[in-house]
């Protein structure tokens, strides 16, 4: 009898100060299998962002840096300009990237970085009680947007991945979810994939992972789950939206030919 | 050799001699001749340019790249500098070197691109939010500005935390004879806390959040102790003819300039005068400052903003001479003429 | 921990915060939320009570990462 399924090495066997049924446990995870499946665990550097997983470090086992609201990806940037042999990473929430934050992504995207950005979305702002964020769904209602969101006031909800899709330089966009086993599976591919690259030094690689905040929804984990399903995931389609690495395998292959 | 340089340019070339490698910077008048120079001259050295997007973005990538263990720095325009002090906070929270680079302009809001030095305030007060200073040096002439840039490097890096040059539009426009003189190699401390991944050691964490409060205020407790430290061995300032004084100009950078003309008049006319300029405007040098005032009867401050180290010269002489201030704003430098004016005037109407 | 040649897990009990994402995707119904315990946290933790099949759901879903699944490993193919 073996175990199928061990906890990673690169995450510390601790509790979590997240929230029961809170993704970011998930996302962590998948994250730290990949350290190990790729052996890169002893030299990466984590940038944590401000929100929830600013903490990040306590459980994820690399060297880490807090970057200021919004500007993991700047961060980074120095980081990886000056080890350029360390595997660097953003891990981002919804008001961290697409907020306060948009312009630091943009234009590490646009610079093609060589480092990757794990963006999780939740459509709220966790750590400060349930805000409105970019994301937050029209009509969904926040602490900040008491009577649902509107968009003759509030906008539409931000889209990170078909945003990002329009620069050149970005190597790989995905979108995932964790909202049924199956996706997380597909999810943890994709952050594979996303470091993958980066340790072939590709470029920029972005993967965005449609998660849940069940405290601040107001529902229980697994409802949130499904609300995701049913609601999230319409408004931030799941899918590729940028794999240069597959298109490159298509042309040399004449697959597609 | 010397050379004829802007201020701007050989500040640019000094950094680098002094092995800045990661220059991040974004557009702005009266400093792109600085930012346009690394841009030129850090890909010949193997070192890495970027043109940030924004201010903000630029002083997260030095400190970034701090974090990793690069020389690096940003430069500015008073403006820039303000977008840049919640990175200084940071960087000065996760007690990293870094080196700020400000060509004063006048203030506030967009104000003009006149050289000012009405930046003083944010400058050696912190800045950004929380407990902390940066080390602030003000060159008076392109020459010590060159060297002040190198020395900045080092006591960044000595002490882990950020150090700001203060310069001005004139001083970053104007041109003078410059030597870059051979450095003698500065040992600084080994950079045991750098992010360079795990590998054989214990991982690293650089971080300003401590959510614990004996944790915060402990960590702060480390910064303050550093910063006495810097106090006790870094205060540096210049005098000319102090000794025999009846009347002290105070003044920094281009002002001090000015105030040394106007003393080489004044001293043609028989009036007793000297020149006190600090270096390191912080740490500010008030015990010399006070020693110097108390030597002679009174003192005139003589600044391009409405009154911004003067208060720190009433903290120093805490009221025992009288201390006069002369200002110009608007971009505007008090001349020589202006302050041999307001001189004579203390001469024959308050002493 | 018994000598079985079926699939089974482990929950390890003190880190579970009983959001019963695990109950949720089971197929077969084999955990769910032991009521008569309160662990460390001051929750109901998820209990194994039998009948895993193997799939690694309940762990792809555990935000907790305190469910081990222990099961056969497959020969594989090119093996």
């Amino acid at each position: 009898m073996q175990t199928t399924k061990s906890h990673p090495k690169s995450l510390f066997p601790v509790s979590t100060h997240y929230c029961a049924g809170c993704g970011h446990g998930i996302v962590h995870r998948m994250i730290a299998e990949t350290f190990d499946e790729l052996g890169i665990q002893d030299r990466t550097i984590g940038v944590a962002p401000v929100g929830c997983s600013v903490l990040m470090y306590n459980y994820i086992d690399v060297d880490t840096i807090e970057a200021a609201h919004g500007r993991a990806p700047a961060t980074a940037t120095g980081l990886k300009r000056v080890r350029p042999d360390c595997i660097v990473f953003t891990y981002q929430g919804d008001g961290d990237l697409a907020s306060i934050g948009t312009a630091e992504i943009i234009h590490a995207a646009n610079r093609g970085e060589n480092f990757t950005t794990v963006f999780i979305n939740n459509a709220i702002y966790g750590m400060t009680g349930g805000q409105m964020a970019p994301t937050t769904l029209i009509g969904q209602k926040t602490e900040t947007s008491p009577y649902g969101r509107k968009s003759e006031n509030e906008g539409y909800p931000l889209r990170a991945c078909e945003m990002l899709a329009t620069l050149e330089a970005p190597y790989y966009i995905e979108r995932v979810s964790v909202a049924t086993p199956a996706k997380i599976r597909k999810a943890k591919k994709a952050i594979f994939k996303a470091f993958k690259y980066q340790v072939e030094g590709r470029g920029f690689t972005f993967v965005e992972v449609v998660s849940t905040c069940p405290t601040n929804w107001g529902m229980s984990p697994t409802d949130a789950m499904k609300w995701s399903e049913e609601y999230m995931e319409k408004a931030f389609p799941l899918g590729v939206f940028r794999d240069r690495g597959a298109e490159k395998d298509k042309t040399e292959t004449g697959a597609d030919k | 050799m010397k050379q004829l340089m802007t201020g701007n340019d050989a500040m640019a070339e000094a950094a680098i001699q002094a092995g800045c490698r990661y220059y991040f910077g974004y557009p702005i008048t009266p400093q792109n001749e600085f930012t346009a120079y690394m841009a030129r001259h850090m890909p010949q050295v193997g070192g890495t340019f970027i043109q940030s997007e924004s201010e903000i973005a630029a002083i997260n990538m030095v400190m970034g790249a701090s974090a990793a263990g690069g020389r690096a720095m940003t430069s500015s325009s008073s403006p820039g500098i303000s977008l840049k002090q919640e990175g200084i906070s940071y960087i000065a929270g996760d007690q990293l070197p870094a080196v700020i680079l400000n060509v004063v302009r006048g203030g506030p809001g967009l104000g003009n691109i006149a050289p000012a030095q009405c930046d003083y305030f944010q400058a050696t007060r912190g800045g950004g939010h929380g407990d902390y200073r940066c080390i602030v040096l003000a060159p008076s002439t392109v020459q010590e500005g060159t060297e002040l840039i190198q020395d900045a490097f080092d006591l960044a890096e000595k002490y882990r935390n950020p150090v700001l040059i203060l310069s001005d539009g004139r001083m970053g426009q104007m041109m003078e004879p410059v030597e870059f003189k051979p450095r003698p190699k500065v040992e600084t401390p080994p950079k045991d806390y750098i992010l360079t991944g795990k590998k054989g050691r214990e991982r690293r964490i650089i971080r300003s959040l401590f959510l614990k409060e004996p944790e915060l205020e402990a960590w702060n407790k480390i910064i303050q102790e550093k910063l006495m430290k810097i106090e006790e061995n870094e205060i540096r300032y210049e005098t000319k003819m102090v000794e025999d004084a009846d009347l002290i100009l105070i003044a920094y950078g281009t002002c001090a300039r000015n105030s040394k003309e106007a003393l080489r008049t004044l001293r043609e006319k028989g009036r007793k005068v000297g020149v006190f300029r600090p270096i390191t405007l912080w740490p500010f040098p008030y015990y010399a400052l006070s020693e110097v005032v108390r030597g002679a009867r009174a003192a005139l401050v003589v600044e391009m903003s409405a009154g911004q180290m003067v208060e720190d010269v009433y903290l120093a002489v805490k009221g025992t001479r009288p201390i006069f201030f002369y200002g110009r704003m608007g971009g505007i430098v008090p001349s020589a003429t202006e302050i041999v004016q307001q001189s004579e005037k203390i001469f024959t109407e308050k002493m | 921990m018994p000598p079985n040649d079926k699939p089974y897990i482990e929950i390890v009990a003190d880190r579970c915060k009983g959001c019963e994402l695990c109950v949720s995707v089971c197929p077969k119904d084999c955990i769910e939320l032991d009521t008569g315990a309160v662990n460390v946290k001051g929750v109901n933790p998820a209990k194994y009570v039998g009948g895993c099949v193997g799939c690694g759901s309940c762990v792809q879903v555990c935000p907790d990462v305190c469910i081990e699944l222990y099961k056969e490993e497959k020969a594989k193919k090119s093996a």
